[in-house]
């Protein structure tokens, strides 16, 4: 299977390379990705520079372009289709129907990758993107079962990639909307989730208030840590009880699966995380490879090491983590 | 060219249930329905495969009979397509050729594709090559994704491929997230596989509230909405002059036949389209919201009509 890692800037995209990444997903420094956040992402002449690099080491480099322009900016995403398409990345991740279709058609030659972003959580999703422009690849939402990813792989016209390891997103991703209900701005339309432009942090006498949109997401307790207000993760009162009526602050973590998820024809595994820094980027990568390779000198001896499962711990988010809904219970 | 023709006045819509309602319930309505001003009806289940108080046969024969009263009839689908059982579902539905269907699922566009359907807003259409492609494979009425702006339906509007209809979501809860997870179970302690069909007791959806007690979310089964409802008739004229061709409403469990003699008295002049949003706002669950439409946060409510009821 080959190991997909983060790359938000160039010391991240050298740490996934030496630490033993297949391929290097990246973007733009605008909101042609999902990763529009200040100070990410790369210019024309920085990837081509991690081109480079990653190339004399043989990775591999996608960029991913897997917003949705509307009509008055859909000419900056054809700009950015054409940039990557000469930089000859080797596949560009989209999710529009109408990016998908210019690439397809104006740069026949590039791999086309269904981002996560496009929603498709069944076979004849796949089937229709893989008719209409060819798609070799698709990111599965984190919204499926292992049964259900095995079902959806014997009836794929395309390659299937997985998340693996990182912040979890509990929506089907492409269809949450969330964000802009409270900011504005969404995943789709501006590249962010919970922009930190909408971020405020309020001192209260018994502690800190987070807020999106003006919306308390959390209330600390004094000396509790503070998380991000990502707006699924907040507490919220619902039927009487206050807690996490979404979802609580946590990272999946595949690795026991890794096992099946060969078995059912996983091709490729994704590790979230390109607004995190290049240390992340080189301890995940590291640990993900040593496991990886682990499994193919002895699949049927395969268990996740305690110190690589504590070395992921320390990166998670909420230092917990799932099995997200690939383990059926947690849906 | 005049833009006051009648050719520009919208028709109503009533958009599938969302909720989970006993059958009797559900019966009721449509018997409502059937008497009621709109033009177009969306039937079936677009939430959770799992809600079975009305089957396939049910939802034909509710068809059936709002057919003969005159109604248009459109054949909802699932908007999360996982199990196997529900494609099987999708393919009966897209199967039959007796009534139109919507896709909300790419899943469903590429069954329907070579015969006319309409494509729902769960499906991201955001620009009109998108829009285009998907008129070629037999899209013949599109539904504005509900977190975009007037501004962006105008472009759109301009760009239309020919023999396309543009509908509007104008009233109801917005659907903001779709998920994995039901979140009625959750707030139930019970695993989404033992659900108890928790939703049935919740016929708006369950409201989540911050902590400093804003109405804030409402939890639909494995669908995220807004608490507030979005209420876009103050704008009638601006999507008239847009050239909308329907306006879509979508279903509440209390005062949906007055929700809809309101919509239809300010579409047929009978009513000033801000009167008649002052007299809805008293029958929404929550209150109103209409930020999307301005380009704001969706939460937001920036109707002239609606600032001066708050502010009386």
């Amino acid at each position: 299977m080959e190991l997909v890692c983060p790359a938000g800037n160039l010391p991240s995209l050298k740490a996934a390379v030496d630490n033993g990444a297949n391929a290097v997903y990246t973007g733009f420094r605008d909101d042609t990705n999902a990763r529009h956040f200040a100070g990410l992402n790369f210019t024309q002449d920085k990837l081509a520079e991690g081109v480079r690099y990653a190339r004399r080491k043989g990775v591999r480099v996608f960029i991913a372009l897997n917003t949705y322009p509307r009509p008055d900016g859909f000419s900056r995403w054809q700009q950015a289709v054409d940039r990557a398409a000469d930089l000859g990345v080797d596949a560009l991740i989209a999710a529009d129907i109408g990016v998908l279709d210019y690439a397809a058609r104006t740069h026949p030659q590039l791999n086309l990758h269904l981002s996560v972003q496009g929603s498709a959580t069944n076979y004849e999703a796949l089937r229709f993107y893989q008719e209409h422009f060819g798609v070799k690849r698709a990111v599965l939402p984190r919204v499926l079962s292992m049964s259900q990813i095995r079902h959806v792989i014997d009836n794929s016209p395309v390659e299937v990639e997985v998340f693996a390891f990182g912040s979890l997103c509990v929506m089907v991703e492409g269809r949450c909307i969330l964000s802009s209900y409270a900011t504005g701005r969404s995943p789709n339309t501006y590249g962010a989730c919970s922009p930190a432009s909408h971020v405020e942090w309020v001192e209260t006498p018994t502690g800190l208030d987070t807020r999106l949109g003006g919306v308390l997401i959390q209330r600390h307790p004094k000396g509790e840590n503070v998380g991000y207000p990502t707006l699924c993760k907040g507490t919220f009162q619902a039927g009487g009880n206050t807690y996490h009526a979404i979802e609580e602050p946590t990272s999946l973590n595949a690795m026991e699966l890794l096992p099946e998820l060969a078995a059912a024809g996983v091709k490729a595994l994704k590790i979230e995380g390109r607004q995190r820094s290049p240390v992340y980027v080189a301890q995940v990568t590291r640990v993900w490879r040593q496991a990886l390779d682990a499994f193919e000198r002895a699949p049927e001896q395969f268990a996740p090491r305690p110190e690589w499962t504590a070395e992921l711990g320390k990166v998670s988010e909420g230092a917990q983590t799932t099995l997200g809904a690939y383990h059926r219970p947690w849906q | 060219m005049s833009t006051a023709d009648n050719r520009h006045t919208p028709r109503l819509s009533l958009g599938p249930i969302s909720y989970y309602w006993p059958k009797d319930t559900v019966e009721d309505f449509y018997a409502m329905v059937a008497d009621a001003p709109v033009d177009i009806v969306y039937l079936g289940e677009t939430v959770c495969s799992k809600r079975n108080q009305v089957r396939f046969d049910d939802w034909l024969a509710i068809a059936e009979r709002l057919a003969d009263a005159g109604k248009e009839v459109v054949l909802s689908t699932l908007s999360l397509l996982e199990a196997e059982s529900e494609l099987l579902r999708l393919r009966a539905i897209c199967g039959q050729d007796r009534f139109l269907v919507e896709a909300n699922d790419i899943g469903a566009v590429h069954l329907l594709q070579g015969r006319p359907f309409v494509v729902g807003h769960s499906v991201n259409v955001y620009n009109e090559h998108t829009l285009d492609l998907l008129a070629r494979q037999g899209c013949s009425r599109w539904v504005l994704p509900v977190e975009l702006t007037h501004d962006t339906l105008a472009q759109m509007q301009r760009a239309r491929p020919d023999g396309v209809e543009t509908e509007v979501m104008a009233y109801g809860r917005l659907p903001l997230a779709y998920s994995a997870r039901c979140f009625t179970a959750r707030a139930r302690n019970l695993p989404k596989d033992d659900c108890r069909y928790a939703c049935i007791d919740h016929p708006d959806g369950m409201v989540v509230t911050t902590q400093d007690d804003n109405r804030f979310l409402a939890l639909n089964g494995i669908q995220t909405q807004s608490a507030r409802t979005m209420n876009l008739l103050p704008a009638l004229v601006q999507m008239r002059e847009l050239g909308v061709d329907i306006l879509r409403l979508s279903p509440q469990s209390q005062h949906m036949d007055k929700v809809i003699a309101l919509f239809h008295a300010a579409l047929s002049g009978a009513q000033d389209p801000s009167d008649a949003s002052a007299q809805l706002e008293r029958l929404m669950p929550t209150g109103a919201c209409d930020g999307y439409w301005y380009g704001g946060a969706g939460m937001d409510l920036h109707a002239p009509a609606a600032a001066s009821v708050t502010a009386a």
